[in-house]
């Protein structure tokens, strides 16, 4: 018998060990500087509510971490978007004025490999800015380090959440350096292909109700020789 | 006599080889877990989509009026879905209008969801739907504002995602108001027919000559 304890309590033990190397894996690194970040070319920046009760509307299946808002907003329960959260909100420019509007749709992947540190996200944007016009952004986002970084420390935490300063790129792909596909739709940014990167900054996190104090931030980057496209 | 200080350290030695067996096969059995176990598994609804006489595939979904209906924002209306929704009151946002739907398949059951957003300016008035179907990617389409005889409208497909990534063609929207008196029965519907065509690819050289 003390046997069989033994080796159930080594089973135990030994699982624990394996999420911990993997929480803790050295060589799943975050990707640093956003490629953005150092473009010479325009880029327009968008700052927009990350907090569901900060948006204009949020709905998921109703059991997720995060309530549906407002309250009597439909659910998606239905089997094919069960795993599908949507959000409207105000997508406002680097000055915090209003810029436009966004929707964003976020499906879990399928993926997902957690052994590789990818907990995988296929979302969509569709932003309405009538200073531009329409964009379509479609994108891969690894919420791994998330994940490891406030999470699971919140998970851990006595009090269930967790307070800091934690900033990252959520974009993953499609494009090779890790930014998002972007098309334009309408306006001046008409028939325009570009690139993107969606970042997330939080501040407070709660493993009961989710996120409680957080922004996001989406960059575009408008293709060089824009002038010449729209003569 | 016997030795009862060797035949303990014995047990404890098999003891201790039986944990760390245990550590190992418990380091195998999680990592075995997660590589043969999906994380996520995404219910798939069969696809149904006809063949074009003259080249292309045709799939239609549509929206229930108003069961369907997540969220109405338009600045100018009363109205707004669901109760308590808080629309921005924005100067620049006064002309837009973006409605969030759920859409479903010919058979009734929903696949995805969806947005259509309509802005109306002096310079450009926009009428854009992207659909989002969570097995198989995103459609993002650029209304022609004018609608066509017989209350359509058309528009060409812009961008898409994943299984709609290689694809272009266009798609219809359509109302269809629903005459019948049943208690239940929806307000009518918005019909969406989409084409989709696929990329050509170049002949190979040696095709050509031939």
């Amino acid at each position: 018998m003390k046997y069989v304890v033994s080796l159930l309590l080594g089973l135990v033990i030994g699982a624990a060990l394996f999420v911990a190397g993997l929480l803790f894996n050295p060589f799943i690194a975050n990707r640093g500087l956003s490629p953005l970040s150092v473009t010479d070319a325009e880029v327009i920046t968008l700052n927009f509510a990350n907090v569901p009760a900060e948006s204009i509307a949020y709905t998921n299946d109703g059991e997720s971490l995060h309530d549906p808002y407002p309250e009597k907003v439909l659910q998606l329960w239905e089997a094919p978007i069960r795993s599908t959260s949507a959000m409207a909100t105000v997508m406002r420019d680097a000055r915090n004025q209003v810029a436009g509007i966004g929707v964003k749709f976020s499906s879990d992947s399928e993926s997902t490999r957690l052994l590789k540190g990818q907990a995988i996200v296929d979302s969509v944007w569709y932003v309405y800015l009538p200073e531009h016009g329409s964009l379509f952004i479609q994108q891969t986002e690894n919420y791994f380090p998330f994940v490891r970084e406030v999470a699971f420390p919140a998970w851990r935490s006595s009090a269930n959440s967790w307070r800091g300063s934690w900033l990252g790129d959520l974009t993953a792909g499609p494009g090779a350096l890790g930014t998002a596909a972007v098309t334009g739709g309408s306006g001046r940014v008409k028939g325009l292909r570009m690139e993107g990167v969606e970042s997330m900054s939080v501040s407070a996190f709660s493993a009961d109700i989710g996120l409680v104090s957080s922004e996001g931030r989406l960059m575009i980057e408008m293709p060089e020789n824009l002038e010449e496209i729209n003569e | 006599m016997p030795d009862l200080a060797g035949e303990l350290i014995r047990g404890e030695t098999v003891l201790l080889k039986t944990f760390f067996l245990g550590i190992v096969l418990g380091l195998a059995a999680a990592a075995g877990a997660l590589y043969a176990i999906p994380v996520v598994d995404q219910v798939r609804e069969a696809s149904i989509v006809k063949v074009t006489p003259n080249g292309g595939n045709s799939e239609t979904f549509h929206i229930n009026v108003p069961m369907d209906r997540i969220v109405l924002g338009d600045a100018g209306q009363a109205g707004a879905v669901p109760p308590g929704l808080k629309w921005p009151t924005d100067e620049v946002l006064a002309n837009v209008r973006a409605e969030l739907f759920k859409i479903r398949n010919a058979r009734d059951a929903v696949v995805g969801v969806a947005v259509r957003a309509a802005a109306t300016s002096q310079e450009n008035s926009v009428i854009d739907w992207v659909l989002h179907l969570p097995a198989r990617g995103s459609l993002f389409v650029n209304m022609d504002v004018a609608p066509l005889e017989g209350g359509f409208r058309i528009g060409e497909i812009a961008s898409g995602s994943r299984e709609f990534a290689p694809l272009s063609g266009f798609m219809t929207e359509r109302w269809i108001q629903n005459d019948s008196n049943e208690e239940d029965a929806p307000a009518g519907r918005i019909e969406l027919s989409a084409t989709y065509v696929g990329q050509l690819d170049p002949l190979e050289t040696a095709e050509t000559v031939e």
